[in-house]
């Protein structure tokens, strides 16, 4: 290679001064005088402080599943369907039984629990709701379907126990694809929905569609599809269940992002009353939306605990994670769009095929990827007229759950190949295209009902196109040409939104309806605080962001703040962790109750004080001061002791207690983050391997709570679009066996594939969240796709092919590089 | 994912290894060596190897032979026990260079701290890079079995699908490499950075003063059951030509025209046309290291 | 027939003796036996390196190697790195300088590898950093600031040299 354009080591110019570049100060704490909390930021929001959750971490001490051990605990795991699809003809555990070391092991009718059930409100013939049973009772729908339970001295034991079960089966032909299962003469995965389809929702069809297709200067139709992949958290799922006689109840401490939700279902499943499930989560090794649904694993190893009265452990292997672990992404766009001459589209008619697998998940259904997508297809672009048809397939695959970025990435795939395609029969530049459709007026109400509230769209697409230009890529791309070489530039330019309240997920009729989170905060005796958050963290430093708003709503110092999240028993209820909400809505949470734990602090000092409440107010450093005479103040100690310890101070109206709840919910339609990434590939001519030389990020999530953590959810959710985009998939052949069981297979990209990132941030607060932030969670998932698939095509620009599918194959694009299609 | 249960023995010393799998043969058992285990580990914890008893050879790392690398008369020596990540960082002549050179494709480095050398020739993966190196250098696997020690050169270790010529009841105490190459280079392709690649290759020129081949290897990993010598390719290099582009493209197209590659085998979508194709590449690119290896 | 054997083995300076069945891995050991839960376990096939440790100084998987092939060895794990005090060490405060963990699930693994790459290779490069640092997985971080963190360590360290 030549010369290279330089990369600046801070390739984001205008990023905002604000915390610290990572690196120039360690463990930087921002000066202790420094400006007052202006609404949104102070003294630690915006800072990139040190993060609560790292010594533990790093030391060894943090405590995930696995790492608890119980007196007398034993260990589980299931017999696993080997075929795809059959009937069960019998299950003989015998063997099993006798295995040296085995306590017991059970099939579904030794358990008798109650099945997993996800319902949307909708009528019949647009969904079909599907039970999925704990262990398979009749039929098993899927390789590595849960058979039957064994439960052992060690997990050794545990594997002898699984080896010498017994299971026959009476083959039935497999599901397992669109193809396959919207045939006439298909197989049915389920009898209730006999032609194998859960959800079929034409969510729009506005006027014009077809008037605008008729007038077009030019058409696209393009079929764009995703792999199935693995969110694959590092930890595996896993559950340690425990039966408390004391208390009359069933701990369970789980991996999961939906502790509640846990609780309800493992409640209905026992047919117990949810107060004998207390459900808690310990540190979880990443969940990326597999830990947000409902596994029917973690409720037979609860059942089995009840039933022996002995602690259980189940932690899912590796094998069991990759082919029965709850898989996601595998999508079909049709997408056919219209424009005119001046390059502004004029209507989108979209077919979306999702293939769910073998069941419906809890709480989101089948349905969340189709509908996700069909409320959501127009994107950034301003599409006059608009028809959609989304569907949920089921197949003889392992289940699905939401994961990061919930076809999002798959529908912005569509929509920015379908902006490429329009460019190169426009004989327009792509970047111009998008100019020419991209958002430009907030708020925005689109073709499909939804307003858009205030964001970057535009300007992030020029910066993003300015730093290729600035650093010299296009003409590099040029030079590499004439050397025979194949560069590729890439953009992709999209929003998404994030902390969808209960309003939002009310439209797509759901019986069970996210949305709030509620917090409640308290002050102890010494003046630091405990915060509990519905919301459930499993990497995304919420003990340390939760921590720098309530300090600086509080003005005290952030050490003082402790998070406390995850336990059934602690917190009165919340929706956990997925779709990021977490900031935007639970932290908004913690902010309002902040805010009354300030305002009931002022009430208590005015009355010490003797004098009028509107006298008082917080002085941002850990007390409340006169306004009229600012020698006079007390510090929260001293509040503290007296509501506590000295009672009989206080206002005959106030509580002897430091306590305050808030709740918080997203109105509306909710807010959107919006970012866009350009990339620039090469492509090796002798092996078709695609190189990632350049990826810039340029993104917009409101208020930047945590300048280190927003950049780290970015590039690691960067990594896993890149992953989709050119590495992780997992196939399964004609009889349903998948052909990823291992990490030899399943390519989880390391340090060598993923390239160094440079984010730049555009900031438009939020006007309806606390804190002005929007969420951070998704961004990079959802737009790495679209990006390398587009500069990938780019590079092959003289081939005549074009690349609409991922993961994308060096086989394929070598192919295409000699013609040998 | 937990192995099946087995004996574990310790071997004290060579005779005794050989002892404990003759004894435990005769009862009955299925025993099986490990040494660093890096290879049999994996396939032991998916339950797909599931030997009764295993005779670990690890205390011979005690024995000073077993992890000896030496040379004398063009001749490499390698004790049985002596690990990747040893050969990477051992200072070794130019004709055998290209040994240590390779080494950054095995694995990663807490895999190549703990593999050996011998136990990936007795593995016999058709892409390990020992496996090409055996056939590029002319290697010769000592094995001692019951009836006293025998020597089997390379061309005959490798029966293909991980069987080779090591008796069961054999136990391998060093691998001789004899013909140094100082013209030599391996190189391959995976998908992702330290995984078994799909195709590998290795190439050895021989060259006169005036960089002019006079003969040479060409070994293919990924393109049969075993890892295979190209003699079309090697007669092109026989042949004799200035080692420049054009020999290696040359040398390319013979390989890529004379194998006979596996279609789809492991389910990725991987066609033997594509396997081809990359061993046109590499034993391109292998050919060009090779000629500026040494000079 | 899985007589169980008496294993003696030195982590992080103690030294222990532990009845273990002989298909127990050293990863298991180290967590359910001796109650190391630093090392976590990922894939139990040698691939992901959330179970590295160091074995005699060398970077191993600890789940590729039965704890009985471990007799008389030197095991150091995640929670011998920090000081007496409890204070983190140079490459730990650098990993929590350069957000280098979120989740931390893959953590201790990677400070591990880490420590053996830069005994091994005090002056590598960034790119000899990332390429060693392939050695292990990591789904939450991208591995960018995790390359930072150990490249900025290998050079406070060459210079305190």
């Amino acid at each position: 290679m030549t010369s290279t354009p330089t990369v600046p080591a801070d390739a984001d110019p205008d990023r905002p001064e604000r915390g610290d570049h990572p690196g120039d100060h360690p463990g930087h704490h921002p000066p202790s005088t420094g400006p007052r909390f202006d609404g949104h930021r102070g003294r630690w929001v915006g800072a990139s402080v040190p993060r609560h959750e790292d010594p533990r971490l790093l030391t060894g001490r943090g405590r995930f599943v696995d790492d608890i051990a119980l007196s007398g605990m034993l260990h589980a795991g299931f017999v696993r369907a080997t075929v795809a699809h059959a009937r069960l003809t019998g299950i003989d555990l015998t063997a099993t039984r006798e295995v040296e070391g085995v306590v017991a092991a059970y099939d579904a009718a030794d358990l008798a629990l109650g099945d997993i059930v996800a319902i949307l409100d909708r009528p019949a013939e647009e969904f079909t709701p599907t039970a999925m049973p704990i262990l398979a009772k009749d039929k098993v729908r899927f390789v590595g379907e849960p058979v039957a339970l064994v439960v052992a001295r060690d997990p050794y034991a545990v594997e002898d126990g699984i080896e010498a079960a017994q299971v026959s089966y009476d083959v039935l032909d497999a599901v397992t694809g669109e193809e396959s299962a919207l045939a006439s003469d298909a197989p049915r995965v389920h009898d209730e929905a006999p032609d194998n389809v859960l959800l079929d929702v034409s969510m729009f069809d506005t006027p014009g569609v077809d008037e605008a297709f008729a007038d077009a200067a030019v058409t696209v139709d393009v079929v764009t599809r995703s792999g199935r992949q693995n969110a694959l958290p590092l930890e595996t799922r896993g559950v340690v269940a425990a039966w408390d006689a004391r208390d009359d109840q069933l701990h369970v401490a789980t991996t999961t992002q939906v502790p509640h939700q846990v609780r309800t279902v493992l409640a209905r499943c026992l047919d117990v009353p949810e107060r004998t499930v207390r459900v808690t989560v310990p540190d979880m090794g990443g969940g990326f939306g597999q830990k947000c649904v409902v596994g029917r694993e973690e409720i037979a190893a609860a059942a089995a605990a009840k039933r022996l009265d002995r602690p259980v452990k189940w932690i899912e292997d590796r094998r069991e994670a990759l082919t029965a672990g709850f898989l996601a992404r595998e999508q079909r766009y049709r997408t056919r769009a219209a424009f005119d001459a001046d390059g502004q589209i004029t209507a989108l008619d979209v077919d979306i095929v999702c293939d769910m697998g073998a069941y419906s998940c809890y709480p989101f259904t089948a349905g969340i990827e189709p509908l996700m997508a069909s409320a959501e297809m127009p994107s950034v672009y301003r599409v006059p007229a608009y028809r959609v048809r989304g569907r949920a397939l089921t197949s003889n695959k392992a289940p699905t759950a939401p994961y990061r970025g919930v076809s999002r990435p798959q529908y912005v795939v569509a929509i920015e190949r379908v902006m490429e395609r329009a460019a190169r029969e426009l004989g327009l530049d792509p970047v111009e295209v998008r100019r020419r459709n991209v958002i430009t007026q907030f708020p925005y109400t689109g073709v499909n009902g939804v307003t858009y509230d205030p964001g970057t769209y535009r300007e992030s697409l020029d910066l993003a196109e300015a730093t290729m230009r600035d650093e010299g890529w296009y003409e590099e791309r040029d030079r590499a040409a004439a050397q025979g070489r194949h560069l590729g530039i890439g953009y992709c330019c999209f929003s998404e939104r994030t902390g969808y309240g209960s309003e939002a997920f009310a439209k797509r009729r759901m019986t069970v309806v996210p949305g709030f989170d509620i917090s409640e905060i308290r002050m102890d005796t010494s003046g630091a605080v405990v915060v509990t958050s519905g919301t459930m963290n499993h990497g995304q430093s919420h003990e340390t962001t939760f921590a720098q708003i309530v300090a600086d709503r509080l003005g005290i110092d952030v050490g003082l703040v402790k998070l406390r999240q995850g336990d059934t028993e602690r917190i009165s209820y919340g929706w956990g962790t997925f779709a990021s909400r977490s900031v935007t809505i639970g932290g908004s949470a913690v902010a309002l109750a902040s805010e009354r734990l300030g305002e009931l602090l002022c009430r208590i000092a005015a009355h010490l004080l003797e004098t009028r409440p509107e006298n008082v107010a917080l002085d941002g450093d850990g007390g409340v001061v006169q306004l009229d005479d600012p020698t006079r103040r007390l510090s929260f100690t001293d509040i503290a002791d007296v509501a506590h310890l000295r009672a009989h101070l206080l206002p005959k109206d106030v509580d002897p207690t430091l306590t305050a709840t808030a709740s918080f919910d997203v109105p509306g339609d909710g807010t959107f983050s919006n970012a866009t990434h350009a990339v620039v590939v090469e492509a090796d001519p002798g092996t078709g391997q695609v190189r990632i030389l350049r990826y810039a990020c340029v993104e917009d999530c409101g208020v930047v709570v945590h300048p280190q953590v927003v950049d780290g959810q970015c590039r690691g959710g960067i990594a896993q679009g890149i992953a989709g985009a050119l590495f992780e998939e997992v196939t399964y052949d004609s009889h349903g066996e998948p052909s990823a069981a291992s990490f030899i297979d399943y390519l989880v990209p390391t340090a060598s594939e993923i390239p160094d990132v440079s984010i730049a941030h555009l900031e438009t607060p939020c006007a309806f969240t606390a804190n002005g932030a929007k969420g951070a969670g998704e961004g990079g998932t959802i737009g790495a796709p679209a990006a390398v698939l587009n500069a990938v095509n780019d590079a092959l620009r003289d081939t005549g092919v074009e690349l609409d599918s991922t993961p994308i194959h060096p086989w394929t694009v070598l192919a295409a590089l000699e013609g040998t299609p | 994912m937990k192995p099946a249960a087995f004996t574990y023995h310790r071997a004290h010393g060579v005779p005794d290894a050989v002892g404990l799998l003759t004894d435990l043969t005769a009862a009955g058992e299925d025993p099986k060596l490990i040494a660093g285990g890096q290879s049999l580990m994996p396939m032991m914890t998916f339950r797909l190897a599931r030997p009764s008893a295993l005779v670990d050879l690890g205390p011979l790392r005690r024995v000073p032979s077993m992890t000896a690398i030496s040379e004398s008369g063009g001749t490499l020596s390698l004790g049985a026990l002596v690990t990747h990540h040893a050969v990477e960082t051992a200072a070794l002549s130019p004709g055998f260079a290209v040994l240590a050179r390779a080494m950054r494709w095995v694995g990663h480095l807490p895999i190549r701290s703990r593999g050996t050398v011998a136990g990936s020739l007795v593995h016999g993966d058709a892409t390990a890079e020992w496996c090409l190196l055996a056939l590029l250098l002319d290697a010769e696997v000592v094995a001692e079995g019951p009836a006293g020690r025998r020597t089997i050169p390379a061309g005959e270790l490798f029966h293909g699908f991980y069987a080779t010529a090591v008796d069961p009841d054999e136990v391998v105490v060093e691998v001789r490499f004899t013909r140094p190459a100082p013209h030599a280079a391996l190189t391959e392709f995976a998908r992702r950075h330290g995984d078994f690649a799909i195709v590998d290759a290795a190439v050895a020129l021989d060259l006169d003063e005036d960089g002019r081949t006079s003969g040479g290897r060409v070994v293919l990993g990924g393109v049969a059951p075993a890892p295979v010598r190209v003699p079309e390719a090697e007669e092109v290099l026989a042949a004799g030509a200035p080692a420049d582009d054009a020999l290696a493209a040359a040398v390319a197209d013979a390989a890529a025209g004379a194998i006979d590659p596996p279609d789809t085998d492991d389910g990725a979508g991987v066609s033997a046309a594509y396997r081809r194709r990359l061993t046109r590449t590499l034993v391109a690119d292998a050919c060009r290291q090779a000629s500026g290896a040494a000079r | 027939m899985t007589d169980p054997h008496l294993l003696s083995l030195t982590v992080n300076g103690a030294e222990h003796e532990v009845v273990v069945e002989p298909r127990r891995t050293l990863a298991d050991v180290l967590r359910h036996d001796l109650r190391l839960t630093g090392t976590h376990v990922g894939c139990e096939h040698g691939v992901c390196g959330a179970c590295t440790v160091l074995l005699d100084d060398a970077p191993v998987r600890a789940c590729l190697v039965f704890a009985v092939q471990a007799e008389g060895s030197e095991v150091r794990t995640v929670e011998s790195l920090a000081g007496p005090d409890g204070g983190l060490s140079d490459l730990q405060q650098a990993f929590t300088d350069h957000h280098a963990l979120q989740c931390g699930f893959c953590t201790p693994g990677f400070l591990l590898l880490a420590e053996g790459v830069l005994a091994e290779q005090p002056d590598a490069s960034r790119e000899e950093v990332r390429e060693a640092l392939s050695a292990n997985l990591c789904r939450c971080t991208g591995y960018q600031t995790i390359v930072d963190a150990v490249c900025a360590t290998a050079r406070a360290r060459q210079e305190a040299r």
